[in-house]
C-alpha cells in the first residue's frame, strides 16, 4: 500500500518537487521521480501535461510542449505511475487542468488513480465555487482534491481551508508559476488563518527555487513546493537529468527537513 | 437564462485559478450595480450614440435580394460604428466600467485586431492605461491593426507561445491577469472565458438586437424570418441573437468557420466539429484531441481563428434554438466579393461568413421572408490578406 499526503508531514517539514510527465520522455521521469524520492522528497507532484497551461509561466509551458511532442498521453502516465509503484511507496499527487480529467472521464479517471496508488490531484483552473464538478467521485475513490489559496483570496482563506482535504496548496505570489528572486506577500498572515480553522498542513508554493527560500517558506508553514527550478534542470539537462535534480531536491530538503 | 453560477444549462462556469476568483466576484457585484446606475447607463448611452454612432442602421440590401432572387435581406450595419465593427459596444461598456471600479489600466487579447483596436480606441478616450496580447501568427496578418492599436497609445505584446493565434492572446491576457489584478481590468471581447464575462459581453452587444428588432418592426410591419451572424467565440451573434431569442419562429444561425472544411483537419467550426470540455474559464465545446488536448485550428479568419464558442451558443445549440452553419475560406472570401461587388460594402472576412451563408439559404425562401445578417465589420483589415488568398500582390 503506498503512503497517503498525511503521511509526507507526519515527520516535520515536507519538501514536495514537481516534474512534468513525458518531459523529455516518460521512462526519464520514472527516473527522475525515483531520484527525488530517493533525495529526501516527502511527496512528489507528478504533472500531467495541457496544451495550454494558464497557471504556468514560460518554464513549465515549454515542459508541456516537450511532454506533447514526445507522445505523453494520459494513459501512458498512468502506466508510468504503476511501473513507479513497484518501486516506491512514498505518496504522489497529480497536477494538471481540468480537461484533461475531464474528457478522460471523472469516473474512469479517479478509479485509475486509485488503481495505480495517486494519492490526490492539484487542479489550478477547479476553484472552491466549482469542485463539486468531481470531489464527490474523487472522494469515492480516496483521491484528495488539494485546495489553493492565493495572495488575494483574504475572506475566502477559511471557507476554503475548512472545506479542504490532503493539503492547502498556499500560492506564495501573484501570476503565475516561475522562479522569483523575491516573495513579497505576507504569508504567516495567511498560513495563520488557515491554522485557525484546519489542522491539514499548509505548503508554499510558487517562486521558490532556492534552499534558503525553501528553508524560508518551510518555517512559516509545513513545506514547500518547487517546479520550474527542477523543471529548468530537466530542460538543461534533458535524459541527463537524473543526478542534478537528485542533488538539487537533496539540497533543498536538506534545507527543509533541518527546520 | 443565467443562474446564480453563470451557468447556462450545464454550460459556462467559473474555471479559473484562486488568484482571481476574488475579482471575478467584485466583477459580477460591481456589473449587477452600474448596469443599473442611471449615471452610469446615461454615460454609457451617450458614448455609444454621440461617439460610436449609434443606433446603427439596418440597410434594406436591394441589389443583393433581387440577385439572390428569394427573402428580403437587410444588413446590421455594425461596420458603419466608430472603429469599424461591433467590438466598440463592448469595449465602452467595459472600459467605463473597469474605471467606476477605480481601475487604470486595462488588457486585452485579440485575433483580427478588431477587439484590441477597439479596447485601445476606449481607453485612449476614457483615460486608461492598455496593453493588448496578440497571437505573433495574427500580428503578421493584421499588420495594419497593430499599428493602429500603437497609434492609440497601447502597448501591443506579440504572443510567440503555441500555435501564436487568437487561444495563445487569451492564454497570455490571463496569465498578465492573474499577475496584477489590483489595478488592472481584463476586457474580455467576446461572449466567453469565465462568469460574469459572457453574461456581461452579451448584454453589452444585445444593443444589436434591441435596435435590428425596433428597427425592422418599423420597416416591415414584422418580425424577421431569420437573424444571422458570424460566430468566433460569438459576441456579434449573441448580440443579434438576444433579444430575438424570446421570439421563437425568429431562426437564429451562427455561422462558424470551417476553414478548408469541416472534414479537413484545418477547421475552426467548434459546434460542428468540437466537444464538451473545461477551457479559458468556461465549460463549452472546444475543438480537442483524444486526450482533451486544446487543437490548433485554422480560418482564413484572424477573429474566427478560436477553439471554442462562448457557453450560451452551446447551450442555444443543445436546446435546438439556435442553428450552426460551417462556411469556408473559400466560400467567405467568394462573399467578401460578391457583396463588395453587389452593394458597395466591403465587409469583415469574418462577417463574410454570414453573408456566404445567407446567399445559401436566401433564393429558397419565400420572397415575402425576411432575413437579417449582422455585418458586425468593415473589411478595409482584410483586404490585404484576400488579395494575397488569390495570390495577388500588394504592398499595404
Amino acid at each position: 500500500m503506498s503512503k497517503r499526503i498525511a503521511d509526507a508531514f507526519r515527520n516535520g517539514k515536507a519538501f514536495i518537487p514537481f516534474i512534468t510527465a513525458g518531459d523529455p520522455d516518460l521512462a526519464s521521469t520514472e527516473r527522475f521521480v525515483l531520484a527525488m524520492a530517493e533525495a529526501g522528497a516527502d511527496l512528489i507532484e507528478i504533472g500531467i501535461p495541457f496544451s495550454d497551461p494558464i497557471a504556468e509561466g514560460v518554464v513549465i509551458q515549454e515542459a508541456d510542449i516537450r511532454a506533447l511532442r514526445s507522445g505523453t498521453t494520459t494513459d501512458k502516465v498512468f502506466e508510468m505511475v504503476k511501473s513507479l509503484r513497484q518501486k516506491t511507496d512514498i505518496p504522489l499527487v497529480f497536477m494538471t487542468y481540468l480537461n484533461i480529467v475531464f474528457y478522460y472521464g471523472y469516473e474512469r479517471f479517479f478509479a485509475r488513480c486509485a488503481e495505480v496508488g495517486i494519492s490526490g490531484i492539484i487542479i489550478p483552473d477547479l476553484p472552491y465555487e466549482e469542485k463539486n464538478e468531481c470531489a464527490g467521485i474523487a472522494a469515492e475513490h480516496q483521491v484528495e482534491i488539494v485546495s489553493m489559496i492565493a495572495p488575494t483570496s483574504r475572506e475566502r482563506i477559511q471557507t476554503i481551508a475548512s472545506d479542504a482535504e490532503g493539503f492547502l496548496y498556499v500560492v506564495s505570489s501573484m501570476g503565475v508559476t516561475g522562479v522569483r528572486q523575491k516573495i513579497t506577500t505576507d504569508l504567516k498572515t495567511i498560513v495563520g488563518q488557515i491554522r485557525e480553522v484546519t489542522s491539514l498542513p499548509a505548503a508554499i508554493g510558487f517562486g521558490i527555487s532556492t534552499p534558503g527560500q525553501a528553508s524560508d517558506m518551510a518555517a512559516i508553514s509545513d513545506g514547500a513546493i518547487v517546479g520550474s527550478a527542477i523543471v529548468r534542470l530537466i530542460a538543461e539537462y534533458g535524459r541527463e537529468a537524473e543526478e542534478p535534480v537528485r542533488e538539487y531536491v537533496r539540497q533543498m530538503a536538506e534545507a527543509v527537513h533541518r527546520l | 437564462m443565467t443562474n446564480p453560477n453563470g451557468r447556462f444549462g450545464e454550460y459556462g462556469g467559473q474555471y479559473v485559478p484562486e488568484t482571481l476568483m476574488n475579482e471575478l466576484i467584485h466583477l459580477e457585484a460591481a456589473y449587477n450595480y452600474y448596469k443599473k446606475e442611471p449615471g452610469f447607463c446615461a454615460e454609457l448611452e451617450e458614448l455609444l450614440n454621440n461617439y460610436a454612432g449609434r443606433p446603427s442602421r439596418l440597410y434594406y440590401a436591394e441589389k443583393m435580394t433581387k440577385d439572390l432572387g428569394g427573402a428580403k435581406v437587410y444588413l446590421k450595419r455594425e461596420d458603419l460604428n466608430h472603429t469599424g465593427a461591433h467590438k466598440i459596444n463592448n469595449c465602452l461598456g467595459q472600459v467605463l466600467l473597469a474605471r467606476k471600479m477605480g481601475k487604470t489600466r486595462v488588457i486585452a487579447e485579440t485575433g483580427a485586431g478588431q477587439h484590441g483596436v477597439a479596447t485601445a480606441t476606449a481607453a485612449a478616450l476614457l483615460g486608461l492605461e492598455c496593453e493588448v496580447f496578440m497571437g505573433e501568427r495574427d500580428c503578421q496578418r493584421q499588420k495594419l491593426n497593430v499599428y493602429r492599436m500603437e497609434l492609440l497609445g497601447a502597448k501591443v505584446h506579440h504572443v510567440k507561445t503555441g500555435s501564436q493565434v487568437l487561444k495563445d492572446a487569451v492564454n497570455e491576457a490571463m496569465r498578465e491577469w492573474a499577475s496584477r489584478v489590483e489595478d488592472t481590468h481584463y476586457v474580455i471581447g467576446s461572449t466567453m472565458g469565465p462568469h460574469p464575462f459572457p453574461m456581461i459581453v452579451r448584454d453589452f452587444q444585445s444593443v444589436i438586437s434591441r435596435e435590428a428588432r425596433a428597427q425592422i418592426l418599423e420597416k416591415e410591419g414584422k418580425l424577421p424570418d431569420v437573424v444571422m451572424a458570424c460566430v468566433g467565440g460569438g459576441s456579434n451573434a449573441m448580440g443579434m441573437f438576444w433579444n430575438f431569442i424570446p421570439d421563437e419562429h425568429v431562426r437564429l444561425i451562427g455561422c462558424e468557420a470551417a476553414g478548408k472544411g469541416i472534414d479537413s483537419g484545418e477547421t475552426a467550426a467548434t459546434i460542428n466539429t468540437g466537444k464538451i470540455g473545461v477551457f479559458h474559464g468556461m465549460k463549452s465545446l472546444f475543438c480537442q484531441n483524444q486526450d482533451g488536448q486544446i487543437d490548433e485550428v485554422f480560418s482564413i479568419s484572424a477573429g474566427l481563428d478560436y477553439p471554442g464558442i462562448g457557453p450560451e451558443h452551446a447551450y442555444l445549440h443543445s436546446i435546438g434554438r439556435a442553428e450552426y452553419a460551417a462556411v469556408t475560406d473559400e466560400e467567405a472570401v467568394e462573399a467578401f466579393e460578391y457583396l463588395s461587388k453587389t452593394e458597395g460594402i466591403i465587409p469583415a472576412i469574418e462577417s463574410a461568413h454570414a453573408v456566404a451563408y445567407a446567399r445559401k439559404i436566401a433564393p429558397s425562401m419565400d420572397k415575402n421572408q425576411v432575413i437579417i445578417i449582422c455585418l458586425s465589420g468593415r473589411g478595409d483589415k482584410d483586404v490585404a490578406s484576400v488579395a494575397n488568398y488569390r495570390g495577388v500582390k500588394i504592398d499595404e
